[in-house]
């Protein structure tokens, strides 16, 4: 199986260190920042996403994350801030940027009256695509992700898990240079997530950009290279992976920064059974 | 523990409320519809007290048994079943049966159907209270004939529960619902004349009735009252048997339940290859086109809607041949363009959240709204030419034809370009995707109202000129004004239908993700 087709197209070009231009990140977000209500969800985020990195995002639970990742993919219109997809304004000229993007949006319905094979076809055909082109990458990325099995099947009677892997479809069909996920591996089996995993991997090594949010601490630190930690709507901290954990295990690390842990006192009753 | 039951329904209801001010506003407007049937029932028994014991006996039998059917069936077609109290969510707590049992089963009363079924019931006591005992025995029967309802459906939910979380029986249950929904009227004047040619008929209906699980706890009033203690012994009896029985099958589903959950994955539909998809082309639009007809045929929401349409000329045919007077048969083209042309005037609201695919991929605004009106119109051409043109063929007068084909064609053209600026403004609180078509969930009712009238208000506005012409024609203005018709609405519709499409698909592109954070609000 080959995933030609999903290599980014002209991944930026090598920077040579003569050059005096900082290479254009892949994403760059500049003082994000929403409002619900009287809660601020998002309270200026500033974040460079080297383009060709594996990047995470990890938060605890209303962070921010999501928030932040529609923000960046033009989904949700931010109250301050930019966002740059690869030098492209997304709320300035989002036609643009959005055909660079990939988005896995966490938390939205899909058009789920069709079959797993009707919406990846869909999601192709939205963006502009040659129908050969979307048949063959549609068989393919199916086959790759274990769905062919249930192309035919309404995508309403799909498990969590199998709903996960078509969005993910859905959102690599273009072969975009940018790819967001919001919670990609939420509900999906070991053995699929692995080979998601290896997906993208290959997608990085050939030049594309990755973003992922995450609650496992041990599957990013495994995968990414780049981490950033998100809580109460700010950046706590950035970087490489290990910049980041500074020597902890990227869990340690993180619970240190984002604090909250309480030591197991109290509850006694529950030892007395 | 039944207290507790008790108490944890009141809680969920009193936490739904306040969610939101318009959750409060939708229960409102729920208990005035009730209070005024409930208002008209307990009005209707008390009268009944001046009746002859025969017919008083007739209408409550009757009533009480319409009432027990009602419970049992409107749970399963309407897939409304109130599941806040789930047993399913108490299998981890070790309820004891029978409290479990008996805080299920009042829980039950609460809530807008429960009050009004009570009240009612109550009212009977009314009917009854020409004698101590007669009243005595209508309390007894009201009780056990509300808790025979309460239970019963309880019984029926249970019992269909695997069925009911079966996706296509939903679907289907919920749109043949509509059928005879939508047929009520003739349906009742059926029914009526069939009683009027045979008054017994009903008697004997309720004598029957009497006699069974049905009816036998809403008779005890009225043998009471007529002092007939022997049959009122046994029909006691009855009631008292079938309550008992109908607990007992519940207690058996519900153990059952609680320790097997229910399977709902059955019948996978597999369809192969891409469907519709492979025939449009190969363009966003045509992908729009594709998906929206596809959501037509499968997602009830819009089948429902196509379900009705047959059943307009069924029914304005039914009025015609009632009342004699055929004129309102020739406007069912016209009214069935309304209907199709308006029926996606919340086409993204529909959509929920799933809209996020458009505005993630980057789709034009002009693309999305000329996607899906040309989906509508792939079908609501044809029908409505042919709606244009089958009820002068009905009538044999054909002087209407042209005028009546440029007003159809007009309204369905403007319609649909009304419509594609109307879903990309505003979102209405429609069902959500795989929720039956009737559950409307509660939001901005004055907002919805506005939309839905001042939209209708803007339409009636635009197809002036077709209206007028047509209106001058019936006035005896010869076939000229007809004519004239024909040629400017399919025109003036069409260029209204283009600038609906250009001015919608701005007002999206600049727009979708308001639209989208107002969607997954509503959700």
């Amino acid at each position: 199986m080959t995933f030609e087709h999903l290599q980014p197209p002209a991944a930026a070009a090598p920077v040579s260190p003569a050059d005096p231009a900082p290479p254009v990140p892949a994403l760059a977000l500049r003082g994000l920042a929403k409002r619900f209500g009287t809660k601020i969800a998002v309270d200026g985020i500033s974040l460079d996403v080297p383009a060709g990195s594996f990047y995470g995002i990890v938060g605890p639970n209303g962070a921010g994350k999501t928030t932040t990742l529609s923000m960046a993919t033009g989904l949700l219109r931010p109250d301050f801030g930019t966002a740059l997809v690869h030098g492209v304004d997304v709320w300035q000229r989002p036609l643009e940027a959005k055909k660079l993007m990939g988005v896995l949006p966490d938390g939205v319905r899909l058009f789920d009256r069709l079959t797993g094979e009707q919406l990846v076809s869909y999601a192709g055909l939205l963006r502009g695509m040659d129908r050969a082109v979307v048949v063959s990458r549609v068989a393919e990325l199916l086959a790759a992700l274990d769905l062919s099995q249930d192309a035919g099947t309404l995508v309403v009677d799909y498990s969590a898990g199998m709903t996960k892997k078509i969005a993910l479809a859905s959102a690599l069909i273009h072969a975009p240079r940018l790819l967001v996920l919001d919670e990609p591996f939420e509900s999906v089996d070991p053995v699929s997530a692995a080979n998601i995993r290896d997906i993208l991997e290959r997608y990085v090594a050939s030049g594309g950009t990755v973003i992922v949010s995450s609650h496992v601490m041990d599957l990013v630190q495994r995968m990414c290279d780049h981490v950033a930690v998100v809580a109460g709507g700010r950046v706590l901290a950035a970087g490489t992976v290990d910049q980041v954990r500074g020597g902890e295990s990227l869990e340690d690390r993180f619970v240190h920064l984002v604090g909250g842990r309480s030591h197991a006192e109290g509850l006694e009753w529950l030892r007395t059974f | 523990m039944v207290a507790h039951l008790l108490r944890l329904k009141l809680t969920l209801l009193r936490n739904s409320l306040r969610r939101s001010p318009w959750q409060l506003v939708g229960l409102g407007i729920g208990a005035l519809y009730a209070l005024g049937i409930v208002g008209v029932g307990i009005a209707g028994l008390l009268l009944l007290r001046q009746a002859d014991v025969a017919t008083a006996q007739t209408v409550v039998v009757l009533g009480g048994a319409a009432a027990v059917l009602g419970w049992a069936i409107i749970p399963i077609v309407a897939s409304a079943a109130d599941m806040t109290l789930d047993p399913a969510r108490f299998t981890t707590f070790a309820v004891p049966m029978p409290q479990m049992l008996t805080g299920l089963a009042l829980a039950g009363l609460i809530g807008t159907p429960g009050a009004a079924t009570s009240l009612v019931a109550l009212a009977t006591v009314g009917t009854w209270s020409r004698s101590f005992l007669g009243a005595v025995g209508a309390l007894v029967g009201a009780i056990l004939g509300v808790l025979t309802c309460v239970v019963l459906a309880r019984v029926v939910t249970a019992g269909t529960v695997g069925l009911a979380s079966s996706r296509r029986f939903k679907d289907v249950s919920a749109i043949a619902f509509l059928i005879p929904l939508v047929l009520m009227g003739p349906i009742v004047a059926g029914v009526a004349r069939g009683i009027q040619s045979s008054a017994g008929f009903v008697a004997e209906l309720a004598r029957f009735l009497e006699w069974t699980p049905a009816g036998a706890a809403w008779a005890l009033g009225g043998e009471f009252a007529a002092g007939h203690y022997g049959t009122a012994t046994l029909k006691l009896l009855i009631a008292l048997a079938s309550l008992a029985a109908l607990a007992l099958c519940w207690k058996v589903l519900l153990e059952r339940a609680l320790v097997t959950p229910p399977y709902a994955g059955t019948a996978k539909k597999k369809t192969s290859g891409l469907g519709l998809f492979g025939m449009v082309p190969a363009t966003p639009t045509g992908a729009i086109v594709a998906r929206s007809l596809s959501y037509w045929l499968r997602d009830p929401r819009y089948a429902g809607s196509l379900v009705v349409v047959p059943l307009l000329p069924v029914l304005l045919w039914f009025q015609a041949s009632q009342s004699g007077f055929y004129g309102l048969l020739q406007f069912v083209g016209p009214l069935t363009a309304f209907l199709l042309a308006w029926s996606i005037a919340s086409d993204v609201s529909y959509d929920s959240t799933a809209f996020a695919l458009h505005v993630s991929a980057g789709v034009r605004g002009s693309q999305d709204r000329l996607g899906r009106a040309v989906a509508c119109l792939v079908f609501a051409l044809p029908i409505v030419l042919l709606f244009s043109v089958v009820p002068m063929f009905i009538i044999g007068d054909w002087t209407l034809l042209p005028g009546i084909l440029g007003l159809s064609l007009g309204v369905l053209f403007t319609g649909l370009g009304l419509s594609s600026v109307v879903s990309a403004r505003y979102t209405t609180p429609v069902p959500l995707p795989g929720d039956s078509p009737f559950k409307k969930p509660p939001g901005n009712v004055a907002q919805t109202l506005a939309v839905q009238f001042g939209g209708m208000a803007v339409l009636l506005l635009l197809v002036s000129p077709e209206l007028a012409l047509v209106a001058v024609q019936l006035a005896g203005g010869g076939p000229v004004p007809g004519w004239i018709c024909l040629a400017l609405g399919p025109v003036l519709g069409f260029v209204l239908f283009v600038a609906g499409v250009r001015l919608g698909g701005k007002w999206l592109e600049v727009r979708a993700p308001e639209l989208l954070a107002q969607l997954a609000v509503n959700r």
